[in-house]
C-alpha cells in the first residue's frame, strides 16, 4: 500500500501529463478521447481511496518530498503531502471528475472543440489535485489559480456565445479579487514565519501577535470568499453557468468552489485561533446560505436554481466553519459534492433531452425520463434534507454545531433550510411533474449520462452513514444526532416542501407572471448584487479609467512618446532643408564656419 | 600690413566670386584669384624675411607649390567643366544641382 502512497505527486502529475495527449491527438482519437481523459480522475481516485484506506486512524503522514524547490532561502518550497482530509478531497474530486468526464461523453457528443474541453478537464484535475494535496499554502495557491484559469477556459468553451465569453472573464475577474486576499496573506505569513509550509506556519501560529493571525485569517477567508461565491463576491457564480453543464456539475458545484471550505478546514490550526476571524466567517456564511436561497425561490433556469443553491449550501459550511466546526464543514462539503453534482448532471440530462434550461419548457419529465427523474428526486431529497439522505446528516450536524454557538445565526440557517426545501420542491414540480410544456419529445439519455446520475444517487443516498468513517479520517470531532435539530428540520423541510410544491402547481402556465413583479425582479437578479457592482464599482473604475486614459495616459505618456518621434521628425525635416544640394550654400557655411572656428581659437587664444 | 590688406582683400574677391557666380568657369576662374592670394601671401612674408618655415627656403617652395597646385586644378576643373557642358549642355551651378535634401 505504502508503497504507492509514496508517489503522491503522481496525482498531480498524470492528469497533466494526460491533457497533452488528449489536447494534441483527440481529434484522432474520436470518441475513445473520454476513455483516455477519464484515466486522470480515475488515479486521482483510486490514489485517494489507497490514502483513505491507509489513513483510517487518521495519522496525518508525516514528511513531505520536496519536488520543486523554487527558492532555498527561507525555504519556499512546493512540496506534497497525504494526510486524511487530503485523501477525502481526492476521493471527491476523483469521483466526480470521472463522472464528469463519462457524462461529457454522452451530453458533449458532436460539439466543436472537444480535444480543448478533455484537456481542459484532465487539467483542471491535475490542477485540483495540487490544490489538496500540496504541503503548504504555496502549491495550494499555484493549483488555487490553475483551477481558476481551468473555470475560465471551461465557463468560456462556447466562446463564440458573447454571454459564455462575458460569463468567463466576470468569473476569472471576481475570484481574482479574493485571489488577491490569499496572495497578501501568504505575503504577510512569509514576513512573519518566514516558511509557507502547513507544518512551520501551524507550528508558528500560536506565537505570532494575535493581530498577525486575525490579518492573515481573514486574508484566507477573502481568497476563500471569492473562490466559494460568498457574499460579497458571490456575483460570478450564477453567470458561470454559461459553461458546458458537466463542467458546472464538476468546477461549479462539487470541487473548485469548494475549495474555499478545504482551505479554511486545511488552514484550521491558524484560521481557528482568531475569533474574529470565525464571527466574520459565521456571519458571511448566514447571509450568504439566506440570501442565496431566497434568490434561488424565484429563478426560471433550471441552472440558476442550482448555481444559487450551490452558493447557499456553500454558505452553511461557511456558517459551520465559523461555529468552529470544521468537521461538519467538510462532512456537508463532500454529501454535497454528491447530490449537487448529481443534481447538476440531471439537470444536464434534462437540458439535453429538452433543449431549454427554462423551467417554462419542462415539466412532466419524470415519466418520460423515470431514471434521471429518480435519482433527480433522490439529490432533491438530499439537498432538501429529507432523511435518511446524506444532506440530511451533515446539515443537521451544521445546524446543530452552529446552534450551539449561535442561535442567531442558527435561526437564519433554519429559515435558509426551509427556502432551500421550497425551492428545490418548486423546480422539481416544475421540471419533472404535471404535463410536459415544451415542443420536443425528450427521453432518457445514453448509457454514459444515466451511469453516473445513478452512482452519485447511491452516494447521495447513503454518505450519511458515512459521517463517522469521515470524521475518524480527517481527525474531526462528530457529535450524536441531535434529536431536537433532526425532527426540527425535517419538519421544516417537509413544510417548506410542501409550500414549494403548492406554488409550482399555481404558477407553472407563466413563470414571468407574479403578483409581487418589483420583489421577484428584485429577488431573481440575486438581491440586484450586479446591478450595485455595476454602480459601485465598474461605473467609478470605468470613469475612473477613462479620465486616466485621455489625461494621463494619452495628454502625458502618449504626448512624451509621440513628442520624442514628432520632435525627432521635424529636427530631421528642418535639418534636411539646409541640404539644397546647392553647392554653393555649402561652401557658403562652410566659408562662414571657418571664419566662425578661426574666430573662436583667436578669441580663446587671446583668453589664454 | 599693407600685405595683409591686400592677400586677404584679393582672397575676399576671389570668395565672393566663387560663392555668387553661377558659371562653372567663373567659380574656376575666382578660385584661380583666391589661390593667387596665397601664393602671393606666401611670397610676400619670404621677401619681408619673417621666419615662419623650418628651414631657408621652405616658405618659397610652398608657395611655389600652390602654383603647381593651382594648375593641376585649373586643367582638371576645365576638364570637368568641358565633360559637364557636353552632357548637361550647360555650365550653370544652380540648373546642375541634383541632389535635394
Amino acid at each position: 500500500m505504502s508503497v504507492l502512497l509514496d508517489y503522491g505527486w503522481s496525482v498531480v502529475l498524470i492528469p497533466l501529463v494526460l491533457s497533452v495527449p488528449v489536447a494534441v491527438f483527440g481529434r484522432a482519437l474520436g470518441r475513445f478521447m473520454p476513455v483516455l481523459a477519464i484515466f486522470g480522475p480515475l488515479w486521482v481516485l483510486v490514489y485517494g481511496i489507497y490514502a483513505l484506506a491507509d489513513d483510517s486512524a487518521a495519522s496525518s503522514r508525516a514528511g513531505s518530498v520536496e519536488w520543486l524547490t523554487v527558492a532555498d532561502a527561507g525555504g519556499l518550497s512546493v512540496g506534497w503531502a497525504v494526510d486524511g482530509l487530503t485523501a477525502v478531497m481526492l476521493v471527491v474530486v476523483g469521483v466526480v471528475a470521472a463522472l464528469v468526464v463519462m457524462f461529457s461523453a454522452g451530453y458533449m457528443a458532436g460539439e466543436q472543440g472537444l480535444p480543448r474541453y478533455y484537456a481542459a478537464l484532465c487539467l483542471f484535475t491535475a490542477a485540483m489535485s495540487m490544490l489538496v494535496v500540496a504541503d503548504g499554502l504555496l502549491g495550494l495557491f499555484i493549483g488555487w489559480e490553475l483551477v481558476g484559469a481551468c473555470s475560465y477556459l471551461l465557463i468560456g468553451f462556447w466562446f463564440t456565445r458573447p454571454a459564455a465569453a462575458k460569463a468567463a472573464v466576470k468569473a476569472f475577474l471576481t475570484t481574482r479579487v479574493g485571489d488577491v486576499g490569499l496572495l497578501l496573506a501568504l505575503a504577510l505569513l512569509w514576513r512573519e514565519v518566514g516558511d509557507l509550509s502547513y507544518a512551520a506556519v501551524f507550528a508558528a501560529a500560536p506565537a505570532l501577535p494575535a493581530s498577525v493571525v486575525t490579518a492573515a485569517s481573514l486574508l484566507l477567508l477573502v481568497g476563500a470568499i471569492g473562490k466559494s461565491a460568498q457574499f460579497p463576491l458571490q456575483i460570478w457564480l450564477p453567470d458561470a453557468m454559461e459553461g458546458p453543464t458537466p463542467v458546472s456539475a464538476l468546477i461549479h458545484a462539487a470541487t473548485m468552489v469548494a475549495a474555499g471550505v478545504f482551505l479554511i478546514a486545511r488552514a484550521w490550526p491558524l484560521f481557528s485561533l482568531s475569533s474574529d476571524a470565525l464571527a466574520v466567517t459565521l456571519a458571511v456564511g448566514g447571509i450568504t446560505a439566506i440570501g442565496a436561497a431566497a434568490a434561488a425561490l424565484v429563478q426560471t433556469d433550471i441552472k440558476r436554481v442550482l448555481a444559487y443553491s450551490t452558493i447557499s449550501q456553500l454558505g452553511f459550511m461557511f456558517a459551520a466553519l465559523g461555529a468552529g466546526a470544521w468537521g461538519a464543514a467538510m462532512f456537508h462539503l463532500v454529501t454535497h459534492a454528491a447530490f449537487k453534482a448529481l443534481l447538476f448532471l440531471g439537470s444536464g440530462s434534462v437540458i439535453h433531452e429538452s433543449g431549454s434550461q427554462e423551467l417554462g419548457q419542462m415539466g412532466g419529465l419524470l415519466r418520460k425520463m423515470p431514471i434521471t427523474g429518480v435519482t433527480w428526486l433522490i439529490g432533491a431529497g438530499a439537498l432538501a434534507g429529507l432523511p435518511p439522505l446524506s444532506g440530511f446528516f451533515s446539515k443537521d450536524e451544521v445546524l446543530h454545531d452552529v446552534a450551539g454557538v449561535a442561535p442567531a445565526w442558527a435561526a437564519v440557517l433554519f429559515g435558509a433550510s426551509l427556502l432551500t426545501a421550497f425551492y428545490i420542491a418548486r423546480t422539481t414540480r416544475l421540471a419533472f411533474f404535471d404535463s410536459y410544456r415544451g415542443s420536443v419529445h425528450p427521453h432518457e439519455g445514453a448509457w454514459n449520462m444515466r451511469v453516473p446520475l445513478i452512482i452519485l444517487a447511491a452516494f447521495a443516498a447513503t454518505l450519511g452513514f458515512a459521517a463517522t468513517f469521515l470524521a475518524n479520517s480527517i481527525g474531526a470531532h462528530h457529535g450524536a444526532l441531535d434529536l431536537a435539530v433532526a425532527v426540527g428540520s425535517t419538519a421544516l423541510a417537509l413544510v417548506g416542501l410542501a409550500a414549494g410544491w403548492i406554488v409550482a402547481g399555481r404558477a407553472h402556465h407563466d413563470l414571468a407572471q407574479t403578483r409581487w413583479p418589483g420583489l421577484v425582479a428584485l429577488m431573481r437578479s440575486g438581491w440586484g448584487a450586479d446591478a450595485f457592482v455595476e454602480r459601485v464599482v465598474l461605473t467609478p473604475v470605468n470613469a475612473t479609467s477613462r479620465v486616466l486614459y485621455s489625461g494621463a495616459d494619452r495628454r502625458v505618456i502618449d504626448a512624451f512618446v509621440e513628442g520624442t518621434a514628432s520632435a525627432a521628425r521635424r529636427m530631421g525635416r528642418g535639418l534636411a532643408s539646409l541640404q539644397s544640394g546647392d553647392t554653393q550654400w555649402y561652401a557658403t557655411m562652410l566659408g562662414a564656419g571657418a571664419v566662425a572656428l578661426l574666430a573662436l581659437v583667436s578669441y580663446v587664444g587671446r583668453g589664454l | 600690413m599693407s600685405l595683409l590688406v591686400v592677400t586677404v582683400g584679393l582672397f575676399s574677391l576671389g570668395m565672393y566670386g566663387a560663392l555668387t557666380r553661377r558659371d562653372l568657369v567663373a567659380i574656376l576662374a575666382s578660385i584661380e584669384v583666391m589661390l593667387g592670394s596665397a601664393t602671393l601671401l606666401l611670397v610676400g612674408l619670404a621677401a619681408a624675411g619673417t621666419p615662419v618655415g623650418p628651414s631657408e627656403g621652405a616658405v618659397e617652395a610652398t608657395g611655389v607649390m600652390v602654383i603647381v597646385l593651382a594648375a593641376a586644378e585649373a586643367a582638371i576643373g576645365l576638364a570637368l567643366v568641358i565633360s559637364v557642358a557636353r552632357r548637361f549642355k550647360t555650365t550653370r551651378i544652380d540648373e546642375l544641382a541634383e541632389v535635394k535634401g
